[in-house]
């Protein structure tokens, strides 16, 4: 069952992550991504990782997500040119990249330690309780740095997006 | 505790407060800071040591672990024992007289809160000189001293005379530190340590036939940076020039204090010396030679502080000649009774020239006994004690190393006793020439203010009785051991008598029949014109070591190596720099996406190197 | 039917191909918009390995780093989505070749 989900939801991320960078019109591109968070935090709910998974849709999926696709129809983004068909894509990036995904299997199959093997319910340590515990007791002082990011972030986007700009 | 690092910290804290704040302040606050720093520090030492008394041991205050490397361990250290107990009340209690006397001197000169700066922080280094425990310590404040020696000398530095001067003073020190340095290397080698109380414990436990060869070059090498500083030959030239300086620091730095480093370096380290019988000799050979050049030099002079710097160096001689005969405590004698009557006759003839103007040549003084009777008191007894007329000071200090100088050879008594001669003479004469006969100057004399003519008069009571009352070499006997030179009461007769004599000759020539200094001028005027010159030394140092250093420097070191070689080095790393850059440069394109696959090739490499080497283990 | 385990090396794989084209999308796409959602990708990517490791040491902290992450993210989504903003109003265009004047 376990390995059935997690096939069913890799293929679906793989093909909404190809999906991203092959469709040409950005909102198909935000859609896909959105599939691509969607089956991700399933597979986060596989590794038992609960409070992530619930995060991850609301938070991606449902906000930045849409923060994106507001973006994208306020500023009326059109199509864009193919650019799968430049040669230099075509023939140098395209085995670049599959050479480097091979790499990579390589080295995480080959050369690192055995690892575990996840089934559904075996890790139950994932849950808000456990997060919040974290969060307020070791990690308090970079939870409490973030809040200042994030303050930073709020500022910093209100005066660039201002209309007043030069 | 008794807090020994206050001593040298209150001059340090006086020369922090003017060097930095001293433009902003006015002269009374700068006066207030830098005499009440010396004098604190002089009240500090004599509480010290009436908390000490009667220090018979060495007492050691340990501050902290300074240099820590392998075996060898430096702590910064202060440490007082009888010897050091005379150097700190020399140096903090004439330092405080002068330091009095200069705010009246100074009064009317530019970059006063400047001065004072130097003035305090030569007091620092100095007093960290006197209390080190340890040779590293005793350099810090030599070269310290020898910095504000540079500064100060170089004072005036508008004037070119004088800021060379200032450089010629480091430079020729440099030669004597670089002896220091090595002295302290062999040490180290030798002995495992740069305490004293350490390296003078091993060195009288080991036979003089083990390490009979170091011993002796260890003290011809601390006998070289003592030459420095002290001004010894072959490195006497730069005192001399350094009476460019204001007078205060002629008295303070280049008499009393600073120059007699060298000396009680030397009798710090009598306990090497005294097994090194070779190295004594040549401290010996140097001194008397250097006491005779340069009092012949004296003889000739006509600018009055000359006189007296050749006086100084000539005195010098006479202490390392009580050193090198091991009369280590009378050499300490003659630093303090020197330190008395040589700051008492340059504070006066600083008062001289201050009445007469800033005239320093005393073919244009004369007559001035009337019109500055103080200042002629004062430098009359200063005169007294140099030429040894009893019972004035220099005449015990001066017996107690002629008497010890008899004991090893007679002929340097002889010597000795010529030299004291020739002393009282030119002392003398500057003394004749300045006061007496009819005034031949332009300016119009005045009698100093008293804030420089009291410290005068103190100094003026020491010199009279400081032999008298000081009997060092019996203080001392538990450090410096006497040896030698029993008193001998016809020897000591003779001294006198040669001083006397000198003093006699003095009358005669300048004041009874003035036709007799220029007849024998001219008689011999090759050796008037030799000594006239100062044996020409200087024009041999410049033709046999200035010339050939500069140019060659300028020869093969600058057109040949620099331009040559290493400006073609730099350029040539410039220019590939530049090729290259050009290169790089067209990595950047601006082009976001072009970046991105600079650093997906970076990603390449790094895992190239994962997979090559293994991975993740 | 049968549960069968799914060894963890199968999470990182995906993990490296999610990467891989969010990498390949970052370099090759040209609108600005799509070039920012690559990025997201890659940082689900990372996201997804932190939780793979985490589940392997049977600890939280890799949960608590990929939360950092999202908050980041978020940060940056909003910053990054207001220069693009800025950029249109100034300059007409979201493709990033046009935005080239780092150079010189």
């Amino acid at each position: 069952m376990d390995l059935i989900l997690f096939i069913v939801f890799a293929m679906f991320a793989v093909a909404s992550a190809l999906g991203l960078i092959l469709q040409t019109h950005p909102i198909n591109s935000a859609l896909s991504l959105i599939g691509v968070m969607g089956s991700l935090a399933v597979l986060y709910l596989l590794l038992g990782a609960e409070f992530i998974a619930a995060a991850q849709l609301v938070v991606y999926a449902g906000a930045i997500m849409v923060l994106f696709l507001f973006v994208i129809m306020l500023l009326n983004a059109g199509e864009e040119r193919n650019p799968w068909k430049a040669p230099v894509v075509a023939y140098i990036g395209g085995p670049v990249v599959i050479f480097l995904i091979g790499a990579f299997v390589y080295l995480i199959n080959f050369t690192l330690p055995p690892m575990r093997s996840v089934s559904f319910g075996d890790f139950t340590g994932g849950g808000p309780r456990e997060i919040g515990m974290a969060i307020f007791t070791k990690y308090l002082l970079p939870f409490e740095v973030t809040s200042v990011l994030i303050l930073i972030a709020i500022v910093g986007a209100m005066v660039l997006a201002r209309k007043e700009i030069d | 505790m008794h807090s020994l690092w206050l001593i040298p910290i209150f001059p340090l804290v006086g020369f922090l407060i003017n060097g930095m704040l001293g433009r902003r302040f006015s002269k009374t606050v700068i006066n207030t800071v830098a005499v009440g720093s010396v004098v604190l520090s002089f009240l500090w030492v004599l509480k010290a040591l009436s908390a000490l008394a009667p220090l018979n041991e060495t007492y050691v205050e340990h501050y902290f672990t300074w240099i820590s490397s392998g075996t060898l361990d430096i702590g910064f250290d202060f440490a007082i024992d009888r010897l050091t107990m005379v150097m700190l009340l020399v140096v903090t209690g004439i330092g405080s007289l002068i330091h009095v006397y200069a705010t009246g001197y100074m009064a009317h000169e530019g970059g006063y809160y400047r001065f004072f700066a130097y003035l305090n922080l030569f007091m620092f280094f100095m007093l960290t000189l006197v209390l080190a425990a340890n040779y590293v310590l005793l350099f810090v404040g030599w070269e310290g001293v020898g910095l504000c020696s540079y500064l100060l000398i170089g004072f005036y530095f508008l004037k070119k005379s004088a800021s060379d001067a200032g450089k010629k003073a480091f430079i020729v020190n440099r030669i004597g530190d670089f002896g220091f340095s090595l002295a302290m290397f062999l040490i180290v080698i030798s002995f495992g340590t740069l305490d004293f109380q350490k390296v003078f414990a091993k060195a009288s436990t080991i036979s003089p036939e083990v390490q009979y060869g170091s011993i002796t070059t260890i003290c011809l090498l601390l006998l070289v940076g003592a030459i420095g500083k002290s001004a010894q030959i072959p490195l006497y030239v730069w005192l001399p020039d350094a009476m460019e300086g204001p007078t205060p620091v002629s008295a303070l730095i280049h008499a009393a204090t600073m120059v007699t480093a060298g000396v009680y370096m030397i009798a710090r380290s009598a306990t090497l010396f005294e097994r090194a019988p070779i190295a004594m000799d040549v401290v010996a050979y140097i001194g008397l030679a250097t006491a005779v050049m340069a009092a012949t030099i004296g003889l000739v002079q006509n600018d009055i502080k000359k006189v007296y710097a050749y006086s100084t160096v000539s005195q010098l001689g006479y202490m390392f000649l009580g050193c090198g005969v091991g009369a280590f405590s009378a050499g300490i004698w003659h630093v303090v009774t020197h330190a008395f009557f040589k700051a008492l006759l340059f504070l006066g003839a600083g008062s001289v020239i201050h009445a007469c103007a800033g005239e320093q040549d005393m073919q244009k003084m004369g007559g001035l006994m009337k019109k500055i009777p103080i200042t002629f008191a004062v430098l009359f007894i200063a005169a007294m004690a140099i030429a040894g007329v009893p019972p004035l000071s220099g005449h015990y200090s001066k017996d107690a190393i002629l008497m010890a100088a008899h004991a090893r050879a007679p002929w340097m008594y002889w010597v000795g006793v010529v030299t004291a001669g020739m002393t009282a003479f030119y002392v003398f004469r500057s003394i004749f020439l300045t006061f007496f006969g009819e005034y031949r100057g332009k300016a119009h004399p005045h009698e100093s203010p008293a804030v420089m003519w009291v410290p005068l008069a103190v100094l003026a009571v020491l010199s009279l009785i400081g032999g008298y009352a000081f009997n060092i070499p019996e203080f001392l006997s538990p450090v410096l051991p006497m040896h030698g030179g029993v008193h001998d009461e016809s020897l000591a007769t003779i001294a006198t008598a040669a001083g006397l004599a000198g003093i006699l000759l003095a009358a005669i020539c300048y004041l009874f029949v003035p036709s007799i200094p220029g007849a024998l001028a001219s008689a011999f005027a090759p050796i008037y014109q030799t000594l006239y010159d100062k044996y020409y030394v200087d024009e041999l140092y410049n033709v046999s070591i200035v010339k050939p250093i500069a140019n060659g420097s300028r020869e093969i070191l600058w057109k040949g190596a620099d331009v040559g070689v290493f400006d073609a080095l730099v350029n040539g790393a410039g220019t590939t720099s530049m090729a290259l850059g050009g290169l790089l440069r067209k990595m950047q394109s601006g082009n976001l996406r072009t970046y991105a696959s600079w650093v997906l090739i970076g990603i390449l490499l790094v895992m190239g190197g994962f997979a090559v080497y293994g991975g993740a283990k | 039917m049968p549960n069968v385990p799914v060894p963890l090396n199968y999470y990182l794989t995906l993990s490296a191909i999610l990467f891989m084209i969010g990498a390949a999308g970052f370099i090759i796409r040209r609108n600005i918009i799509t070039v920012f959602m690559s990025i997201e990708l890659m940082l689900n990517a990372v996201n997804l390995t932190f939780v793979t490791f985490s589940y392997q040491f049977r600890q939280v902290d890799g949960h608590i780093y990929s939360f950092f992450v999202m908050v980041v993210a978020a940060a940056e989504a909003a910053v990054g989505l207001a220069i693009i903003l800025t950029v249109f109003k100034n300059r007409s265009t979201l493709t990033i070749d046009d935005v080239s004047s780092m150079k010189n």
